[in-house]
């Protein structure tokens, strides 16, 4: 057999899994092109093991290293996807921006709150409270800090009314909800 | 090794290999395009299968049975478990593809070419004369049990340990500090 056929037949498989990588939106599915990607690596393996006709079978003995570390992956992938799924309710990876920049630097609070975690409704920005009278606004502000601090696991979206930046609040509320 | 017969004249083998990749390429086409979650993971059985039908012609056949029998057999339920248990849309899902589809099909058409082209270009000449007993289990076990005893036993302790994070990770009662 010509070594052409299956080194193409791999390289196409490769391409397809970095296609899938890119183009998904579900993790699962970023996992199963993963699972092509690493076929096609196997695949490779195999041909160039028989090619090269390996007394110690290098190839073949790391084809199945690799398809015993793709089930370790599998496994710990899963269960990455599970606890983000509990957390989160979604797998939606475009939805998934906590460690992104927030958009722009003139909405500071809303946009970082909404965007980091989904499936919450977004705080209330900080320009709400410009139409409070100045000491109120200070004094609830004060006391909403105190409740905070006090009782950090209890924080929750509507303890925070004044300025407090509401991306210090949606830490403890999110992890209120994912002990639950 | 030896000098390489035309490409115009394809033995039996290569005419098997060519359909089972094309059927695994076409499957893993329909992996990365199909509108339905679970159509995805029944279309990745397909195309483990006919990759472990690949092997078999190159004969290797133990790493044919390991492909079968984990990835099909393990790697593509445990996937449908994810499916099933992060309440995915069972049936026509408009939004399984991410907005930069179009950049994603140019890296992937350019990683293609770039692949194909220097493949056929290295390894025109090269041909493997294919004679069975190369994969056997018995020449693999000797292989693993000989040369490979260190890797092997270091990937089942690796193998323990992402099973006991899997679990660690996946329940609800351990509390983090």
């Amino acid at each position: 057999m010509h070594v052409v056929y299956p080194a193409v037949v791999s390289a196409l498989l490769f391409s397809i899994g970095v296609y899938g990588v890119l183009a998904r939106r579900n993790t699962i599915l970023v996992l199963m092109s993963v699972e092509l990607m690493l076929n096609a690596v196997n695949l490779n393996l195999v041909t160039f093991d028989m090619w090269l006709r390996d007394r110690l079978h290098s190839g073949q003995v790391l084809t199945l290293f690799v398809i015993v570390i793709a089930a370790a992956e599998v496994g710990l992938g899963l269960a990455i996807i599970l606890a983000l799924y509990r957390n989160r309710q979604t797998v939606d990876l475009d939805r998934l921006r906590a460690l992104a920049e927030p958009a722009a630097p003139a909405d500071t609070g809303g946009q970082s709150g909404a965007t980091g975690v989904t499936g919450e409704t977004a705080p209330r920005p900080i320009t709400n409270d410009g139409d409070l009278p100045q000491g109120r606004t200070s004094q609830a502000s004060r006391t909403s800090q105190a409740s905070l601090i006090s009782r950090p696991s209890a924080g929750s979206a509507d303890v925070v009314t004044g300025p407090v930046r509401p991306g210090i609040v949606t830490g403890p509320a999110n992890r209120t909800v994912d002990t639950s | 090794m030896t000098e390489a017969p035309s490409y115009l004249s394809p033995t039996g083998q290569e005419i098997v290999f060519l359909l089972l990749g094309a059927v695994a390429v076409g499957s893993a086409l329909l992996v990365v395009t199909t509108r339905q979650l679970v159509h995805a993971a029944l279309w990745l059985v397909v195309c483990f299968g006919a990759l472990a039908g690949g092997y078999l012609v190159l004969t290797a056949e133990f790493v044919a049975w390991v492909q079968v029998l984990i990835y099909v057999g393990a790697i593509v339920v445990l996937l449908l478990f994810g499916i099933m248990l992060t309440r995915a849309p069972i049936g026509r899902a408009a939004d399984l593809d991410s907005r930069n589809r179009p950049a994603a099909a140019v890296v992937a058409t350019a990683t293609a070419v770039v692949l194909v082209t220097v493949v056929i270009d290295g390894f025109r000449t090269a041909y493997i004369p294919l004679e069975p007993g190369g994969g056997s289990a018995k020449e693999l076990g000797s292989s693993v049990f000989r040369n490979w005893v260190l890797p092997f036993e270091a990937l089942s302790v690796l193998l323990l340990a992402a099973l006991i994070g899997a679990i660690v990770l996946s329940r609800t009662d351990i509390r983090g500090r």
